[in-house]
């Protein structure tokens, strides 16, 4: 059995674009289009461009907050002091680590869910939605806050309900070492953000037709077969998108760590370094670098998925 | 009808508009100025003290308070970034000393008039003064004084045999925690907290984190690649790995050193006062058993050497007054009343925080309330301010990196560890 694909509709006006002179009403649309568009980015340029554009400037100065008579120019200066830092290449892996598993994770979680909201009882689906959705509604933060609390050796309930798991006893100090620290702030940034991957997944599911089951079906393709064969090839584009808003997402945690651990025991993620050069060292123009290698990296990636998986991101709402 | 009647109304509104704009009344009045006090979050005492100067200025000024973040350090990052930008909403603050220097170095306090330092600094604690002043000027107006105390189980003391009288060393404590089976509470996880232990078991043993300030970061003398302060490395080992901490310890603060203290698990602690304040409202709410409290004992804080007095951490919180306050003057007169001795002494028995001026330590009441305050008093004479530098937040965030986990301390290595970081921080070559 071959990967099925709908056959080509065309929802858009399908007419050929004018190659030639464009008429008077092609004209008209695109300064309708403008004038429509227009405000949105303009104020897009305003709480975006200009924010990036003020990092960047800052980042080629040594520039501290309280001393701003002694702002001198230092060029790439910065750059360097970042990228030759141990620190930024721990907290580059840390950061790495933390998106990669979380991701990966919450992919598989988030369709499992996602195939449960599609499958459910009519009468049950709002409430079932509802329920998947809860953590998501929740403020990171305060999710952080409830996942220490929970790992806490005083306050916490895990230590005594999971005493059974090798390794976990009533003296476990979560946030005392690296490995465990890690592990709870992966699974408090899982449990919040994989209902936003599974309401991804559930538009993709419902954009696989139902004739495609249900030829699939009629040939005796098992369940495991039509959903490698049929499903999944045809929700491609809603996965790709999906993991892509996921993974920027994951890429900048900052909450959890700063909750949990304050960066103790080399959970530091470069959000966190960023936050620290800028905020509390009060050093705007090492900080400003810290944030546009973030924001590189941010960019790679999207630019990444983008040409190396080719998403395309306009399939995924449907335009075609 | 209806019609009418709202006409009516409005014709009552034209005439007292017209009325109000004749005779000045409501808006066109502003009376007093207010001032805004920026306060750190306590048991309400400082709203308290506001209303009181309030009542008391018969309307010269209004004070009106608005709540700072909890931390001490996030307190500090919200009032530098409103103090950068000139924010003149900030008449009056509460600051933590250790902020001071960098604060009036840059130029973010309204200079304090000669009659206000030479008022506010009468009677107070030296160690207050010192965490006060800034290139031979007092910056910032004492307002409470802390300072950390050596608690302690009476019961367990006794059976270890210490003399609770004469001071204790660290050395003694580690040995009668293991040989009680009981716990050490001191504070090791990675936040200011452990800077305080850290600098108070350096400056107890002789040395200094900063040998020599100076304007220039690069010119930073730092103390931390001498015997002193291997000595302070060793004894912060020591407590680390004798057994006798709890299984949280490199995570711990104060919060859960107390509370370790309370449910019995340790029988030694070194904390603010503040303890007890919370035994009592312990007690009150019923989730401590008086015999526990009653069983409290306090001390001036554990030496390093024996027979060298130690130097106990100080903290508090000293009043500043903004650079861009519309009314320095208001505000500075706003202090000298919030620091009375009488409004020191509310707040010592109300919300437990010991006061700056020493006359406010024999109050009766307070006495009453603190059998401890004649220690406190003591131990405020001892302390030790944290480093003092322009630069601190950077340096206690070396020294919080290098020294935590204190279970990873080692005497010859992490002092030179730490400085060679704090001078590289300092010349802008490394992240912190």
């Amino acid at each position: 059995m071959t990967t099925t694909a709908p056959p080509p509709t065309d929802v858009a006006t399908g007419r050929p674009a004018p190659t030639g002179g464009a008429s008077d009403r092609v004209r008209a649309e695109r300064r309708l289009g403008w004038i429509l568009a227009g405000p949105a980015f303009a104020v897009m340029l305003l709480v975006t461009a200009y924010p990036i554009v003020q990092a960047v400037y800052d980042s080629l100065f040594s520039y501290r907050l309280t001393d701003p008579g002694n702002r001198s120019f230092v060029g790439l200066g910065n750059y360097w002091v970042v990228l030759t830092d141990t620190l930024w290449w721990q907290s580059f892996g840390v950061t790495v680590l933390i998106t990669v598993v979380t991701v990966a994770v919450e992919l598989v979680l988030g369709f499992a869910l996602a195939l449960v909201m599609l499958k459910a009882l009519k009468g049950l689906r709002p409430i079932l939605r509802a329920a998947i959705l809860l953590p998501y509604a929740i403020i990171t933060v305060v999710s952080a806050f409830a996942w220490q609390f929970a790992f806490d050796l005083t306050s916490g309930f895990v230590n005594t309900w999971f005493a059974w798991l090798p390794g976990v006893s009533a003296d476990t100090d979560w946030f005392g070492g690296t490995g465990t620290s890690l592990l709870v702030i992966c699974l408090a940034e899982i449990w919040k953000t994989t209902p936003f991957i599974s309401l991804l997944l559930l538009a993709g599911l419902a954009q696989v037709p139902d004739v495609l089951q249900e030829a699939a079906q009629v040939d005796g393709a098992t369940w495991w077969q039509r959903m490698r064969k049929v499903t999944i090839p045809n929700m491609k584009a809603a996965i790709m998108v999906a993991l892509l808003f996921r993974t920027l997402d994951a890429f900048r945690v900052f909450d959890s760590v700063f909750v949990m651990t304050a960066g103790a025991n080399g959970t530091e993620t470069v959000s966190f370094l960023a936050y620290r050069q800028t905020i509390a060292r009060l050093e705007i123009g090492l900080g400003s670098a810290v944030s546009v290698l973030l924001f590189l990296s941010v960019v790679l990636i999207a630019f990444g998925f983008i040409k190396g998986f080719k998403v395309d991101l306009s399939q995924a709402r449907g335009e075609k | 009808m209806r019609q009418r009647r709202r006409r009516r109304l409005g014709t009552a509104a034209v005439a007292a508009l017209a009325l109000c704009g004749l005779a000045g009344c409501g808006v066109s009045d502003p009376g007093p100025p207010t001032l805004t006090w920026y306060i750190n979050p306590d048991s309400g005492g400082q709203e308290e003290i506001a209303a009181r100067c309030s009542a008391a200025a018969g309307g010269a000024y209004d004070i009106d308070v608005s709540v700072l973040p909890r931390e001490s350090s996030e307190q500090r990052q919200q009032l530098v970034r409103r103090l950068a930008a000139g924010d003149s909403s900030i008449d009056i603050m509460s600051l933590d000393p250790p902020y001071i220097p960098e604060f009036a170095q840059a130029g973010f306090l309204a200079p304090m008039p000669p009659e206000v330092a030479s008022d506010v600094s009468d009677g107070v604690v030296q160690s207050a003064i010192d965490g006060a002043t800034w290139d031979g000027q007092l910056v910032t107006v004492p307002f409470w004084a802390n300072t950390q105390l050596l608690w302690y189980k009476k019961s367990v003391a006794e059976a270890a045999g210490l003399d609770m009288t004469q001071p204790v060393t660290w050395d003694q404590l580690v040995t009668a925690a293991q040989e009680q089976d009981t716990q050490i509470a001191a504070q090791g996880r990675r936040a200011e907290s452990l800077v305080v232990w850290f600098n108070a078991l350096i400056a107890s043993a002789g040395g200094a984190v900063i040998a020599q300030t100076a304007d220039d970061p690069a010119d930073i003398q730092l103390g931390l690649d001498t015997p002193q302060a291997a000595r302070a490395a060793e004894v912060m080992r020591a407590v680390a790995d004798s057994g006798a901490v709890g299984p949280a310890f490199t995570t711990a603060g104060e919060d859960e050193s107390v509370a370790s203290f309370e449910n019995g698990d340790a029988s030694f602690m070194v904390n603010w006062p503040f303890v007890w304040g919370r035994a009592g409202s312990g007690v009150e709410g019923g989730t401590l058993d008086q015999s526990v409290v009653d069983d409290y004992g306090w001390a001036v804080y554990p030496q390093v050497e024996a027979g060298t007095p130690s130097a106990p951490p100080y903290g508090g919180i000293n009043l500043g007054v903004g650079a861009s306050s519309r009314h320095p003057d208001l505000a500075y007169q706003a202090t000298q009343c919030i620091t009375s001795d009488e409004n020191q002494a509310y707040y010592f028995v109300s919300n437990g925080n010991p006061a700056a001026s020493l006359a406010v330590f024999e109050d009766p009441e307070v006495v009453a309330e603190f059998p401890m305050a004649p220690v406190i008093a003591q131990s405020l004479q001892q302390a030790a301010p944290r480093p003092q530098t322009a630069y601190y937040s950077e340096v206690s965030g070396s020294l919080q990196r290098i020294y935590h986990p204190p279970t990873a301390v080692t005497p010859d290595v992490t002092g030179p560890a730490a400085a060679e970081l704090i001078r590289a921080v300092l010349s802008g070559e490394e992240l912190l």
